[in-house]
C-alpha cells in the first residue's frame, strides 16, 4: 500500500514537472455548476473558454466539466483536473469555494481562480464583476419603459449579491421615474425554469409590466414575451427568447479577464489577486437595447454608462434611504466596497420584506 | 417469429446471468456510441470505466461516492422487501445532515472526542425522526407512504435551505448560505492518509453485514419477507404489522440519516445547500439493480458510482458532454429490465405464427 502511494506521488510530481515545460500548451480547466446550455451564468463562462481557444490557438488546451454538484463531487473533479496536468483551473460557482481551497493546498503548482468567493491562497485568486452597474443601467431602461410603474424581480436567495442587484436596479429605475415600485418574489433556487416562469406569471397578474430576475434560466423572458410585457435579461443576452419583450440584459463578460490570466500564466507573472471589476474594464456590460426603445433613452443610457466607466458616477451615491426610512448614505457619499459586499437591506421603493 | 413463453419456475441461471448480460450489452452499445461520436471505442471505454479507478486515489474515491448511496440502498431494500414503498431516503438523508450539523457547529472549537460520535448519532436520529413521521402517518392515518415520503423529501430540502440561510449560517460567512467549517473533532477520521476515504466505509460495511443477517437469519427478517409477499398470510400468522413497518422504516431512516451525517462530517466538512446530488433517489435504482440483496446492492452501488466518475473522466479526457453519464445509466437500466424478462420467460422460435398463436 505504502509503495502504491509513493508511486502515485512520484507520478503526480512528474506530471507537474512536465506541464511546466514552456513548449507545452497551457492547459486550462473549467468546472461548471450547470450544463453549458444556450444562455445564462455557465454559458457566459463557456463563452470565455471558447474565446481563449480563439485568442491563443494551439498555445492553450481547454477542458470543462459541466453540471458538477456543489457537494462532495467538486473536490474529486478538481483533483482529477489538477492531476491531469492542468495549469490553471477556473471554478465558476460560489459553492466550489472550500473544495477549491482544499485541492489548491494539495497541488501548489496548479493555479486556481474562484468566481464570487472570498477565500484566497497563494495559488487561489478570486474574481467577480460589478454586475450591479449593469443592473442600474438596465433599471434606467425599465424605468423609462414601464407604464404601470410596477416592476417585478425574481430573486434566487436573499444573499448580498442578489440584494445588491435588486437595489441597484431599483435606484436606476427611480432615477428616471421616482414613482417606481419593485415587487420581489423569492424562488429559493438558482435554476428551475418552471418555478421561474410561475413567479413571472404571478407578477404579470399583479400589474407588473417589466420583469427581471436573478436566476439562471430565460424562462421569465419567455413568459413576458407570451404575456406581451417587457423583460430585462440577466447573465447573458437573452434576446433570442423574447425578440419583442427583451429590453436589454445585465451581462457578465469574462473573456478579457480569462485572456489576461492565461497570459499571466504563460509569462510566469500570475499571482493570487482579488478582482472586482465592472463596466470600466468591460467585465460587466449591458446587452444591445431593443429597437423598440426610443433613441433618446438609448442615448441617455449610453451617456450614463460612460459616466460609470469613467468613475464620475456610482450607482450607490447618497442620499440613500433604506426601506425602513433610515438614511444609509449622506448626500454625495459613495458606498464603500465593504458595505456593498455585505448589503442586507432593501432601499426605499422595493416592496416585500427581507427575512 | 419470437415468442415469450412463461417458465414453470424462476430461472436460477438467469437471475445471475441477467445483470452480467446487461453490463455486457451496455458496454457493446457504449462502444458503438463512442464510435459514432468519433472516439476510438476501446480507448473511450477504457477512459470511462477503467481510468476512474486506475490508481489508488480513484479507488478510494469510488468508495467515497458509493458510501452514501449504499447506506440508503441497504435500508430501502428492507422496506421494499416488506412492501413498504419508501421513496424518502433522500429526505431522511438531508434530515440526518441537518441534525448532525446542529450538533457539529457546537463543537467547532472543541477537541472533545465525543464530538464525532454524537454528531453521527444526531444524524441517525434525524433520519429516524423523518422516517418515523412517515410510519405514524401510514399506520395511524392510513396514508400512502409513496406519496408521504415524496412530500417529506421536499419538506426536508426546504428545511435544509432554511437552516443554511438562517440558524446554521456561518456568522463569519458574509451571509452566504453555508455553515461554518466543522472542527476536526467532529470530522470522520480519514482511513488512508492522502485520500478522502473516511470511517463511513466502515459504517457501510457494518450495514451490509447487519442487514444481510437481519433479513436472512432473524425471525423479524422472516416476518418482513412474508409480509412483503403476502399481507394476508402475514396477518393470518399473527405477525405484528405495526412493529414490522416501524422497524423497516426506522432502520432505513437511521441508515439514510447516517449517510447524511457522513457527508457533512466527511468529504464536505460543513452544511451546504447541496449535500446530496440525489443519493436517496439513486439508491432506489441501486436497491432494485441489486435485487434487494445486500451483496447485489453493494455491486450495483459501486457500478453506479463508477458511472458517475466515468462521466467526469470522459468530460476531462474526451471532451464529451455530461449527458453521457445519463446515457450510460439509462442503458444499464434498460438492458437489465430487458434481460430480466428471461428470468420468468423463455424465448421460443416459432416458424409458423399461426400455429404458435393456436398453441
Amino acid at each position: 500500500m505504502k509503495k502504491a502511494i509513493t508511486t502515485l506521488g512520484l507520478a503526480l510530481g512528474l506530471t507537474a514537472a512536465t506541464s511546466a515545460l514552456a513548449a507545452d500548451p497551457v492547459k486550462v480547466g473549467f468546472i461548471y455548476v450547470s450544463p453549458t446550455g444556450e444562455a445564462g451564468w455557465t454559458y457566459q463562462h463557456d463563452e470565455g473558454r471558447k474565446n481563449l481557444e480563439a485568442v491563443f490557438g494551439d498555445k492553450v488546451e481547454t477542458t470543462f466539466v459541466e453540471n458538477v454538484p456543489e457537494g462532495a463531487d467538486a473536490e474529486r473533479v478538481l483533483t482529477q483536473l489538477a492531476k491531469s496536468g492542468h495549469d490553471l483551473i477556473f471554478t465558476t460557482s460560489f459553492g466550489y469555494m472550500n473544495a477549491t481551497l482544499k485541492v489548491a493546498k494539495k497541488f501548489p503548482n496548479v493555479k486556481f481562480e474562484h468566481a464570487s468567493g472570498y477565500k484566497r491562497d497563494t495559488n487561489v485568486a478570486t474574481y467577480f464583476d460589478r454586475i450591479y452597474e449593469g443592473r442600474y443601467l438596465s433599471g434606467v431602461v425599465a424605468g423609462r419603459m414601464t407604464k404601470t410603474d410596477t416592476i417585478g424581480y425574481i430573486g434566487a436567495f436573499p444573499i448580498p449579491e442578489v440584494i445588491r442587484g435588486i437595489n441597484a436596479f431599483t435606484l436606476g429605475a427611480q432615477s428616471v421615474n421616482p414613482d417606481i415600485k419593485v415587487k420581489v418574489i423569492w424562488v429559493n433556487t438558482w435554476f428551475d425554469p418552471s418555478k421561474e416562469r410561475e413567479a413571472a406569471e404571478t407578477m404579470i397578474n399583479q400589474n407588473v409590466d417589466v420583469i427581471t430576475f436573478h436566476t439562471d434560466s430565460p424562462a421569465a423572458v419567455q413568459a413576458a414575451e407570451e404575456a406581451g410585457v417587457y423583460a430585462v435579461g440577466y447573465h447573458s443576452d437573452m434576446s433570442a427568447y423574447g425578440p419583442k419583450s427583451h429590453l436589454t440584459a445585465a451581462v457578465h463578460n469574462w473573456n478579457d479577464y480569462y485572456v489576461s490570466r492565461v497570459q499571466a500564466v504563460m509569462d510566469g507573472t500570475w499571482s493570487s489577486t482579488d478582482t472586482w471589476e465592472g463596466i470600466a474594464s468591460n467585465m460587466t456590460n449591458i446587452a444591445p437595447i431593443n429597437a423598440s426603445v426610443p433613441a433618446d433613452v438609448i442615448a441617455e443610457v449610453e451617456a450614463l454608462k460612460a459616466k460609470i466607466a469613467s468613475g464620475e458616477m456610482h450607482p450607490f451615491t447618497g442620499p440613500l434611504t433604506n426601506q425602513a426610512g433610515e438614511s444609509v448614505l449622506a448626500e454625495g457619499e459613495v458606498m464603500s466596497d465593504g458595505d456593498l459586499l455585505g448589503m442586507n437591506y432593501y432601499v426605499a421603493g422595493v416592496e416585500g420584506k427581507l427575512e | 417469429m419470437i415468442r415469450l413463453e412463461p417458465r414453470p419456475a424462476i430461472s436460477g441461471f438467469w437471475t445471475y446471468a441477467s445483470p452480467v448480460t446487461a453490463v455486457l450489452l451496455t458496454l457493446i452499445t457504449g462502444a458503438f456510441l463512442f464510435a459514432a461520436l468519433g472516439q476510438a471505442p476501446l480507448e473511450a471505454l477504457h477512459i470511462y470505466f477503467i481510468s476512474p479507478i486506475a490508481d489508488w486515489y480513484g479507488i478510494t474515491e469510488l468508495f467515497v461516492k458509493a458510501v452514501p448511496i449504499l447506506l440508503c440502498a441497504y435500508g430501502l431494500a428492507l422496506c421494499y422487501r416488506a412492501a413498504v414503498w419508501n421513496i424518502g431516503a433522500e429526505g431522511q438523508l438531508l434530515m440526518g445532515g441537518i441534525f448532525a450539523s446542529v450538533i457539529a457547529v457546537q463543537f467547532v472549537d472543541s477537541d472533545a472526542w465525543l464530538a464525532m460520535p454524537i454528531t453521527m448519532l444526531a444524524g441517525v436520529a434525524g433520519g429516524m425522526v423523518w422516517a418515523g413521521i412517515v410510519a405514524f402517518l401510514k399506520l395511524k392515518m392510513n396514508t400512502n407512504e409513496t406519496l408521504s415520503t415524496i412530500m417529506m423529501n421536499y419538506i426536508a430540502l426546504n428545511l435544509l435551505l432554511y437552516s443554511v440561510h438562517g440558524p446554521l449560517k456561518d456568522p463569519h460567512g458574509f451571509n452566504f448560505p453555508e455553515s461554518a467549517l466543522f472542527g476536526d473533532s467532529t470530522l470522520l477520521p480519514i482511513l488512508f492518509e492522502g485520500t478522502r476515504l473516511h470511517l463511513g466505509l466502515a459504517f457501510s460495511l457494518l450495514a451490509l453485514a447487519a442487514t444481510w443477517v437481519f433479513i436472512s437469519r432473524s425471525f423479524i427478517g422472516f416476518q418482513i419477507q412474508v409480509m412483503g409477499q403476502d399481507q394476508a398470510a402475514a396477518k393470518m400468522a399473527g405477525f405484528n404489522k405495526t412493529k414490522l413497518v416501524l422497524t423497516v422504516l426506522l432502520i432505513c431512516g437511521g441508515l439514510a440519516g447516517l449517510a447524511g451525517a457522513g457527508e457533512v462530517a466527511g468529504p464536505i466538512g460543513q452544511l451546504v445547500p447541496h449535500i446530496s446530488p440525489g443519493y436517496g433517489y439513486s439508491a432506489i435504482i441501486v436497491a432494485f439493480l441489486g435485487r434487494l440483496h445486500p451483496v447485489g446492492i453493494t455491486l450495483a452501488g459501486l457500478l453506479m458510482a463508477l458511472i458517475y466518475m466515468g462521466g467526469e473522466m470522459s468530460q476531462i479526457f474526451l471532451g464529451l458532454p455530461n449527458a453521457i453519464t445519463g446515457v450510460f445509466q439509462g442503458l444499464i437500466l434498460f438492458f437489465l429490465l430487458s434481460s430480466d424478462v428471461l428470468i420468468r420467460y423463455r424465448i421460443r422460435w416459432a416458424s409458423n405464427p399461426m400455429k404458435a398463436g393456436a398453441a
